[in-house]
């Protein structure tokens, strides 16, 4: 492989420090007006008057609309949709949206916009809840009976905050339309499903509606269901006949979108005195809205993950007056490992055993649920290789063993896990007899490095150097690709870039093996490829062609194909997961409670990596995200008023550079022939899904003091 | 944000006349605090009066007290010599604040009138005294973990923000101010700040019209042995959970004088007078100041959610105290 597993800048990393890579509200439209919206205050009941006669006066107000004179929408969905009627779900609500001249004007009058509500207590005390059992996965074995039956026991509960992505570019659309042509630019990690939301909305044909998402400032879930604002942005400029530019303000973001549900677990390990599991009971509930059902997998990871013949793994749901939540990276996944990894390691103090070593002895060869083959596992592997480069066997067993002058020092490890998914995407290659390429698909790349990761797949099958290729994406103008989220998209997308790239070679073969004369006189399909910037044959690199002397030979400027790939049936006889073990080190201030996460070492196995530069540095993210998760992430809610207080960046804490310290990766390569042709799992999700639990854990290592309730801030040390 | 007025004042006295003549102006420096709750509209100035461009931006030596300018940006007066000489304690506290761009921005004055980071403060569609007298206070039986242990009232449990008045405070400052018609005074920095007692809208002492224009901190013999210690929930970027300035003059084995202030725990920073008193005279050992720490904050009334800032507040009184005395 010339370029796939070598290290390469970002493609558009230029573009984006030097301010060139365009948002979704910084495009250029021609005298565009910008929307404001007006939210709710209360989070139960009804509007019971709105006046917008004052904030219609002010200069500049274009336009104010509200569910009494805004366009009814008659999809099919469960989703919030805005301005629809005169009910109030949540707090934050947009209930109005102003329009004006200019966004200083919009927000000056959506003070003035008057409201009167008739009130409803609102619940969204998660103790005090509705709670209704979710459809699952039947026990596997007598969960309850082989509990009761093991010698050594644990039973912990576990309680996670709600949490919010805060992404750093806010969400946000500029709209325009020309007749029934409808143009959105929108931040979105799919835009085909906002292309289609926006359709159903006004109905109108799908080809009417342009999506656009060329740069995402971060998305991490949050935009991957159909937010309501694109549709309002639209409306307006439907309403007032121009460009509409409509941002969500931080403290909007909070309810804008959906966030990571508040999560309460129960763990129940059973074991024998040997270390080996007996039954799991991994019991979990989340909460969502009272209009709509989110659910996620929380307690359902680790039936693949360990072996034990006995498991049980109920979720419910809590009904609350709050937006519904949605995905947030590794949803579920590293919410029930916080649980799950944490419990297993309070199992290792019961038995004794090094927590490195237990899950070694509960090891799963095989997936325990369906008993396929894994296509490739080698999370053993990840074990060795990470302890060694954390020095895990230095560590002393005990808690409060080990120190550092006056901090009290803390090792602790996790597993985590996350599914090696691919879905069917389309890709589009045109070469040119310059020797460049085109490439496309309409996925979009919210930061992961998918411009690059692409750019390297197809210089790879291409044979073209990555300089003289283009990867374009974001556009529902491209071929066909799915949202990014699950960590699915190099798996998918590159899989359609390499299957085109197939095609085009079989192209290029066509305009000259009938073509006496020319080196590849004969050639077949199966023994040629492209090499830098040649065709030729396997079995004799002599016989060669430039691929522009091909193009020429064939009297064409190009060759384009359109190619769509698709899961292949081999891989349903397998379980598909990507694996990583995790080792933390915490030095804590005891007596102030102040940890530090000091070293980090992730090894991780999820495929062939493309990218070694873009994938450290997910990583990298994935670990600095689990140290927020673990430390210092939540949002409060008062729930006499049922609002969430706590909307900003100074009050919502996320990791600060100076929270960072030492980050290592490794990754331990798999090859994987039965995931796809490049052998590709994802790994976006996957780097987080073990670090908060680590963290806790090496905190119990340090000062012996379990803290089950996240984030673990000061407080909960003292 | 709502309009308003705009002008920049080239002295004192303009910016005074400004401000004192027309109703609902505001003087504006800085505007890293201002401008926030503005957009919140928990602030709906008519006017601003631009106080940034006046000639108060030095720091100078005058008689036996160094005088920063009200004007003076923080990161300049952190890193200015005669602060960071004979002031450590300032520095370390005025560091220990919001972020190098904020800083960068905020002058000493405005750091002064900083207005409580309270979440039901910044929000208009909940109950604030603060923000508007007689709402309720929805912190009291509300998210109050970051609130007041100490001189609460029933109106008000917010806490001032600030680091650097921390340091102010331990340090004895006092601040100069100037009013209508010319007319200066110096308010004692234990007195610039108010306790909420029944009326919480009044952060501080100031009347309308009056301009911080310096302010003027006595030197003494502390630069030695010093301390701001900041406990927070994230290494920057926070606010305090509790913070201490802590500053000795030791002579020989004993405690010739102390000073210890405490920030994230009132409505104004909070001089630990009680630990203070006795300590002078004392041994520098960690038990004297054990006692002292308990000693002070056996005064401390906590709320549902922030009992943990009392053993914070003692356990950090001593490890202040202890790094100060080496």
């Amino acid at each position: 492989m010339k370029y796939i597993g070598k290290e390469m800048s970002r493609v558009d990393g230029v573009a984006k420090v030097t301010g060139r890579a365009k948002y979704a509200v910084e495009y250029k439209v021609n005298d565009p007006a910008y929307g404001y919206i007006v939210q709710s205050t209360v989070a139960k009941g009804r509007i019971s008057k709105i006046d917008t006669s004052k904030a219609e006066k002010l200069p500049g107000v274009l336009k104010i609309l509200t569910h009494q004179n805004a366009l009814k929408v008659e999809e099919e969905t469960r989703q919030f949709r805005a301005l629809q009627s005169d009910t109030v779900l949540f707090c934050g609500q947009p209930i109005a949206l102003v329009v004006a001249d200019t966004f200083e004007q919009a927000r000056y009058a959506a003070n003035l916009v008057e409201i009167e509500y008739a009130k409803e207590q609102p619940s969204t005390d998660f103790s005090d809840t509705e709670r209704v059992q979710s459809r699952g996965p039947a026990p596997r074995g007598k969960p309850a009976e082989e509990l009761a039956g093991s010698p050594v026991k644990i039973e912990a509960e576990y309680s996670i905050p709600i949490e919010h992505h805060n992404p750093m570019e806010p969400h946000g659309a500029t709209a325009f339309w020309e007749g029934d042509k409808l143009t959105v630019f929108d931040k979105s990690q799919g835009v085909y499903g906002v292309r289609g939301h926006l359709s159903r909305s006004f109905g109108i044909p799908e080809g009417n509606v342009n999506v656009i998402s060329l740069f995402v400032g971060g998305a991490f879930g949050s935009s991957l269901n159909v937010n309501y604002y694109p549709f309002l942005a639209a409306l307006a400029a439907r309403e007032v006949k121009r460009p509409v530019k409509l941002s969500l303000t931080r403290r909007q973001m909070f309810t804008g979108h959906g966030y990571r549900p508040y999560t309460t677990q129960k763990v129940s390990i059973g074991a024998e005195s040997t270390g080996k599991f007996r039954s799991i009971i991994h019991e979990g509930a989340t909460n969502t809205s009272t209009y709509e059902d989110f659910t996620e997998s929380t307690t359902r990871f680790g039936r693949t993950l360990y072996e034990c013949p006995n498991y049980d793994s109920p979720y419910y749901l809590l009904k609350t007056d709050l937006p519904t939540p949605t995905w947030m990276r590794a949803p579920g996944a590293v919410s029930g490992a916080f649980a799950l990894e944490s419990a297993i390691d309070e199992l290792s103090y019961e038995l004794k055993i090094d927590p490195v070593e237990l899950r070694l002895i509960n090891y799963a060869d095989k997936d325990p649920e369906t008993g396929r083959p894994f296509s490739s596992k080698a999370l053993k592997e990840c074990f060795t290789a990470g302890a060694k480069k954390f020095g895990w066997e230095k560590r002393k067993f005990a808690p409060r063993s080990m120190r550092d002058g006056d901090l009290l020092v803390g090792w602790g490890t996790a597993v985590g896990t996350w599914g090696a998914f691919q879905a069917p995407a389309t890709a589009k290659i045109r070469v040119r007899n310059d020797g460049s390429a085109l490439v496309g698909s309409g996925t979009t790349d919210i930061g992961p490095g998918t411009y690059t990761v692409c750019t390297i797949i197809a210089a790879e099958s291409l044979g073209i150097d990555p300089k003289k290729i283009e990867f374009v994406l974001g556009d529902t103008e491209l071929p066909r690709a799915p949202s990014q989220g699950g960590s699915i998209t190099t798996a998918s997308v590159g899989s359609a870039v390499y299957g085109a790239a197939g095609e085009i070679r079989r192209k290029l073969v066509d305009l000259v093996a009938r073509k006496e004369g020319t080196a590849l006189f004969g050639a077949s399909f199966e023994d040629t490829e492209l090499v830098d910037g040649n065709l030729r044959l396997k079995s004799d690199a002599s016989r060669s062609m430039r691929v522009v002397d091909v193009l020429k030979e064939g009297g064409v400027e190009f060759v384009e194909v359109e190619y769509q790939s698709r899961p292949s049936a081999e891989r349903q006889k397998y379980t598909t997961m990507a694996h990583g073990a995790q080792f933390v080190e915490v030095k804590v201030d005891e007596s102030l409670g102040i940890i530090k996460v000091t070293r980090v070492v992730e090894a991780t196995a999820c495929g062939r990596i493309i990218n070694p530069l873009t994938s450290h540095s997910q990583e990298m993210g994935g670990v600095v995200w689990g140290i927020g998760m673990a430390l210092q992430e939540a949002t409060e809610i008062d729930h006499r008023y049922g609002k969430m207080m706590t909307t900003n960046l100074a009050d919502y804490h996320v990791p600060v550079a100076a929270d960072v310290f030492s980050v290592e990766t490794d990754f331990v390569e798999e090859k994987d022939e039965i995931v796809n042709e490049l052998g590709i799992k994802g790994m976006g999700e996957l780097c987080l899904v073990g670090i908060p639990a680590a963290i806790a854990n090496a905190v119990y290592h340090a000062t012996g003091k379990r803290v089950r309730d996240l984030p673990v801030t000061p407080d909960k040390l003292l | 944000m709502r309009p308003f007025k705009y002008q920049s004042a080239a002295t004192v006295k303009d910016a005074v006349g400004a401000v004192s003549k027309s109703e609902g102006s505001k003087f504006i420096a800085g505007g890293t605090n201002l401008v926030d709750l503005m957009k919140e509209d928990v602030e709906r100035p008519a006017a601003l009066i631009d106080v940034s461009r006046i000639d108060l931006k030095q720091v100078r030596s005058e008689g036996d007290s160094v005088v920063i300018g009200a004007m003076a940006k923080n990161t300049d007066t952190a890193n200015h010599p005669l602060v960071r000489m004979n002031f450590p304690l300032l520095s370390q506290a005025i560091f220990a604040g919001a972020s190098a761009q904020i800083r960068n921005m905020a002058t000493n004055g405005g750091n002064l009138m900083q207005r409580t980071r309270c979440v039901y403060f910044y929000d208009t569609s909940m109950p604030c005294n603060k923000r508007e007298r007689g709402s309720g206070c929805g912190a009291k039986e509300g998210l109050n973990r970051m609130h007041a242990i100490f001189g609460w009232s029933d109106e008000c449990v917010a806490v001032h923000p600030s680091d650097m008045c921390v340091a102010l405070a331990a340090l004895d400052a006092v601040v100069k101010v100037e009013g209508p018609e010319g007319k200066t005074r110096d308010v004692p920095f234990s007195a610039f700040h108010r306790l909420p007692g029944d009326d919480p809208t009044r952060d501080n002492e100031l009347k309308n019209g009056e301009l911080i224009t310096s302010i003027t901190i006595p030197k003494n013999k502390f630069a030695g042995n010093s301390y701001y210690l900041k406990v927070r929930d994230r290494a920057s970027y926070a606010f305090a959970l509790v913070s201490v300035a802590a500053a000795l003059e030791l002579d020989g084995e004993k405690i010739k004088d102390v000073r210890i202030a405490l920030g994230g725990v009132a409505h104004k920073p909070w001089r630990a007078r009680k630990a203070e008193d006795y300590l002078r005279g004392k041994a520098p050992k960690t038990e004297e100041f054990e006692k002292a720490a308990k000693l002070e904050l056996a005064d401390a009334r906590a709320l549902e959610h922030n009992a943990f800032k009392v053993p914070l507040a003692e356990r950090a009184i001593v490890r202040a105290l202890r790094q100060a005395s080496q």
